[in-house]
């Protein structure tokens, strides 16, 4: 058996990383429909901030309900039958996509630096994974376009039975900030390979990546109306969306609390399709037989990775008895090596968190850890003397009953508590309400699998955490979601699927 | 061949020949690239020996054999040789590929994607010239390789692209306290001999599939037209995918092909050719080592018109199956049956038709009709004609060669033809129609299927029922509505019967290119 990582990997995974462009021009800043830019019917804008220095980048348009109207009414045009999209084989839609890819690609540092300023995140994380990943999306979702079978069915009786699995339709699309790229592709891509419009809501936080790429889609060649992006804020903007009676369908991604607001504005107006990626509280299982530096390594990550702010951060620790204290020791250790500061500069590690009302949020939680009993380790507090930092943070002597092992932080605050046998940590593992992603270190092929099978979460990871990719289906179990995005399975939240039988004269195998 | 590259004779041919005029002309067409004529003008060069590891040689045996340009009879340029120890070499470079741990083997499916997408990029820049190579080489109109071939190429490896990292293996909820999964792993060196009638195109089905599914390739092309072939092979170099993956061999099916096909250490074997060979294919993986096989063949295939037809579409269509790419096609509506009622009128439309057909020059965009590939080909052509007159089909048009040089034969069409006939029952492979007569429903499903070939078929109708009721009846791997050669990547191909074995294209396509591999772990409770 041969180690992984030999020089005889055969294509580099990573492009070199180059520098941060230095003087980012903000080109599209208004609302995007029918492939033109529109001011906001109100007349009114936002302004967006760069969370590493807390200045002001820009203003942006503000859509509220009559600019979502707007949107609708040309997606539902574009969606018509006989429009060009309708009437466009399912090749070239993919054609378009694998374009798409290729576009981004072409801008990758303006969209890498471009998120990382609005997004506080790390440029080398923008420009390597971010980047990365919408482009393979693009890819992998242009190549579903035309291999959605529909089926024919061997029906009872003299009939021709086959399904055809067509469009949903209008599909609005409200993203979160702490993947603004990422999350705009993971929205789009899928709804656009199945064929349907789009009215994409970005997070008032991070509208600027998204108005770039509807400069790009119109640039592949996407026929007008099919995507249109509306920024604005959630109670105006998304609500105008999730209550809309010409909206097919609703994918949100964000919190849980919101989510809610989401499926029950769907229920409330047209019963529209609702699919939800919402928050976690992910377990992460640490075995004494397991490998402890790669344990600590990915249990690091797991939850540090862009400043905490991750639906999946593996944010309760359970690591088994006999290597509690070494794991807290090492871990303690990774999180003090961390260097904070402007995102787009080399060697930093740790941005800023993305607004001010999450920075307060995560402190108050810190607060709430060490009243609450929990041995704060290290960091606790704020970081610099301007901008959203936050010290990475380690609690141990965690238990189940404190805040910090309950909600959800968003933040640099790692939970690391004790177990000792398989079905107590089970148990405790699964006593949440969410259920989006969970992990298990462990050689122990047996143990691996029964928790394979036991964790209720939408994505196991043994051995590893975070590892993510197209391909593989993703979302929650219980209050983390309904539905998932992604893979194969991604599609089916994109598609209806249509019966048509036909009396026939004389059936025949 | 001095220094194996003969490039100096194609640039020679290529720049003598009409064809850059042809590109200039193009430029109305939105997609045609300038860059390529600009390349036959520099005389672009390329190696027409055989590619192993990504790299040239000459044949082990040092022979050659000549490429002809069927439209004048002309030798284009010199090609080496392959056989058995050529193909030995081959397939050692092949399994060094497919070794664990190799970076072929390494690589993520989506690479794999990735690679076969530049492919397809690479051949979209090159494609007038791919396209002039592919006409100079085969025949078939210039226009024809260039819209028809080329799109299809470039569509059907992007598709597969598509597929490398979506081909999925399942969990299965097995009985026991057991974890079980399956592993669609390529099956690994991989044969495949191709045909000349759709050099690029059959190319492209072979490849596509192969790669995107992670196995290696050893592939024999057509000794009748092996250029164009080997220049996608700089191709295959220039867009990255590892030495030993892909490995083309030009050469001769007794040598050759039969080495590939009876070879001990090659796991699969693709054909696309005459049910013949496919015969003797079959029977070589059998004598060998069992080695997976598909084959994709001959044909027969009828075309039904019933009297309530659209009599002009079906005039159009029927008389397409027929003479599309002279003839030259496995899937061809070679017995077109005419409900009695329209049958008259069927027959001098389509012989209207057929002398309209313009005949010529392939690279001249008026030109319809090329010739036909090579002289055993016109010459046997020209022998099912004089049978067909022989045993009483009645002879309405053409039947004669269209030129006196070059194999061009003229639009032929047989009226009043009986299903016993030669003519009805073997595969022409020429600009040959033969229209019988029918009545009922009953009676043309039956003779229809009375065939050994079960490759296509197609029904004219406007009603529903019948539709329906014919193209269930219907013993064939394809079946049109209203339509003929309509083709897709997406669309599994392949025959019933003395047609052939498996499917090529679409999701199906696939499953010739995998093992499946279940994999079951003993775990310590079952949970649902």
């Amino acid at each position: 058996m041969k180690k992984q990582g030999s020089d005889s990997k055969p294509a580099p995974v990573l492009p070199a990383l180059p520098e941060p462009l230095k003087d980012l021009k903000i080109k599209y800043t208004k609302i995007f429909i029918n492939n033109e830019w529109h001011d906001s019917v109100s007349g009114k804008k936002f302004e967006v901030f760069n969370p590493a220095n807390e200045e002001k980048i820009c203003e942006v348009e503000e859509g509220d309900k009559t600019d979502v109207d707007k949107a609708v009414k040309a997606a539902r045009k574009a969606f018509e039958l006989g429009s060009p999209w309708r009437t466009m084989d399912a090749s070239e839609r993919g054609r378009l996509l694998n374009k798409l890819a290729d576009l981004v690609e072409r801008d990758r540092l303006i969209l890498a630096t471009m998120e990382a300023i609005d997004g506080g995140k790390l440029f080398s994380t923008a420009y390597l994974m971010d980047l990365g990943a919408c482009i393979k999306t693009l890819h992998y979702c242009a190549g579903w376009a035309d291999k959605i079978h529909g089926r024919t069915v061997p029906m009872d009786g003299n009939f021709f039975t086959f399904t055809r699995h067509e469009p949903i339709g209008v599909c609005g699309q409200i993203i979160p900030w702490n993947f603004p790229l990422v999350m705009f592709i993971w929205k789009i891509a899928p709804a656009l390979c199945c064929g349907n419009t789009v009215v994409v809501k970005p997070a008032e936080q991070t509208p600027l990546t998204a108005l770039y790429m509807g400069s790009l889609i119109k640039e592949a060649g996407f026929p007008p109306g099919v995507v249109n992006i509306v920024p604005g804020f959630g109670p105006t903007a998304g609500a105008a969306i999730s209550h809309h009676m010409d909206v097919d369908k609703v994918a949100f991604t964000g919190s849980t609390e919101v989510g809610k607001l989401i499926k029950e504005a769907a229920g409330k107006s047209n019963l529209k399709r609702v699919t939800l990626e919402l928050g976690g509280k992910s377990p992460n299982i640490i075995f004494a037989d397991a490998d402890l530096d790669t344990a600590v390594e990915f249990a690091h990550i797991g939850l540090f990775y862009h400043q905490g702010q991750c639906c999946i951060a593996g944010s309760r620790i359970f690591v088994e008895e006999p290597i509690y204290d070494e794991f807290v020791r090492r871990s303690i250790e990774r999180a003090k090596k961390y260097t904070l500061g402007n995102p787009l500069l080399p060697g930093v590690q740790q941005g800023p968190q993305i607004d001010k009302e999450q920075f307060q949020k995560i402190l108050e939680l810190i607060e709430s850890g060490k009243k609450e009993g929990a041995k704060l380790e290290c960091g606790g507090g704020p970081w610099g003397d301007k901008g959203y930092f936050i010290q990475p943070t380690v609690f141990s002597n965690v238990t189940d009953d404190m805040r910090i092992a309950k909600e959800e932080i968003f933040g640099p605050v790692q939970q690391i508590m004790k177990f000792n046998t398989i079905d107590e940590v089970i148990k405790r593992a699964n006593n949440t309400t969410y259920g989006l992603a969970a992990a298990v270190f462990t050689k122990d092929i047996d143990k691996a699998l029964t928790f394979a099978a036991a964790l209720q979460a939408g994505t196991v990871w043994v051995n590893c955490y975070s590892a993510m990719s197209a391909q593989c289906p993703f979302g929650g179990f219980k209050m983390s979601g309904n539905g998932r995005e992604m893979g194969e399975y991604g599609l089916h939240e994109y598609t209806e699927v249509k019966t048509v039988t036909i009396k026939i004269p004389q059936k025949n195998s | 061949m001095d220094q194996a590259l003969c490039s100096a004779a194609l640039g020679k041919t290529l720049s003598d020949h009409p064809c850059e005029v042809l590109v200039e002309d193009l430029a109305f067409l939105s997609h045609a690239p300038a860059a390529p004529s600009q390349r036959l003008n520099a005389g672009l060069l390329f190696s027409l020996q055989i590619f192993i590891n990504n790299e040239w040689h000459d044949a082990v045996s040092k022979k050659t054999f000549p490429s002809i340009n069927p439209a004048t009879g002309e030798v284009i340029c010199q090609v080496a040789e392959g056989d058995k120890a050529d193909v030995d070499k081959a397939v050692k470079a092949a399994k060094a590929a497919f070794q664990l741990g190799s970076p072929w083997r390494r690589m993520d499916a989506s690479h794999r994607g990735k690679l076969l997408n530049r492919l397809a990029d690479l051949i979209e820049r090159d494609r007038a010239y791919l396209a002039a190579l592919e006409t100079l080489d085969n025949g078939k109109p210039y226009s024809v390789s260039y819209l028809v071939d080329l799109d299809m190429v470039v569509k059907c490896l992007r598709y597969f692209a598509g597929w490398s990292d979506k081909f999925h293996g399942k969990t299965i909820p097995l009985d026991g306290d057991f974890f079980c999964y399956t592993r669609h792993e390529p099956v690994g060196v991989c044969g495949q001999i191709i045909p000349w009638n759709f050099p690029l195109l059959m190319q492209a089905w072979k490849l596509g599939p192969a790669l995107a599914t992670g196995n290696v390739v050893v592939m024999k092309v057509a000794e009748q037209t092996p250029l164009s072939a080997l220049y996608v092979a700089n191709l295959i170099k220039e867009a990255g995918f590892p030495p030993g993956v892909v490995n083309i061999i030009p050469g001769y099916g007794p040598t050759a092909g039969a080495a590939i096909s009876s070879h001990m250490d090659i796991d699969k074997v693709a054909f696309t050719g005459s049910t013949e060979v496919g015969h003797l294919i079959q029977k070589a993986a059998a004598e060998s080592n069992l080695k997976r096989v598909t084959l994709e063949l001959g044909g027969k295939s009828p075309n039904i018109i019933m009297s309530d037809a659209d009599m002009d579409w079906a005039v159009d269509q029927a008389h397409f199956a027929l003479f599309f790419n002279q003839g030259q096609c496995c899937c061809a509506g070679s017995r077109t049956y005419v409900q009695e009622d329209i049958y008259h009128e069927f027959v001098e439309r389509s012989v209207e038709k057929a002398k309209s057909r313009v005949v010529g020059n392939p690279f001249d965009f008026k030109t319809e009709q090329g010739p036909q590939v090579d002289e055993e080909q016109f010459k046997k052509i020209l022998g099912y004609i004089s049978t067909g007159k022989r045993e009483g089909a009645k002879l309405l048009c053409g039947g004669n060669p269209a030129a006196d040089r070059g194999y061009f034969i003229q639009p032929t069409v047989f009226g009043d033809v009986q299903d016993s006939m030669t003519i009805a029952r073997e595969e022409i492979f020429g600009p040959v129609m033969q229209i019988l007569k029918f009545r009922t429903i009953e009676e043309v499903i039956e003779r229809a299927n009375d065939s050994k070939y079960g490759l296509a078929a197609a029904v004219f109708t406007k009603d529903l029922d019948k539709a329906n009721y014919v193209s269930q009846g219907l013993r064939a791997g394809t079946v049109w509505i209203n339509c003929y050669d309509v083709f897709g990547a997406q669309a599994p191909f392949g025959g019933y019967k003395a047609s052939g074995n498996g499917r090529e294209l679409g999701e199906y396509g696939l499953e010739a290119y995998v093992e499946v591999k279940n994999v079951t772990i003993k775990i310590p409770q079952k949970n649902s």
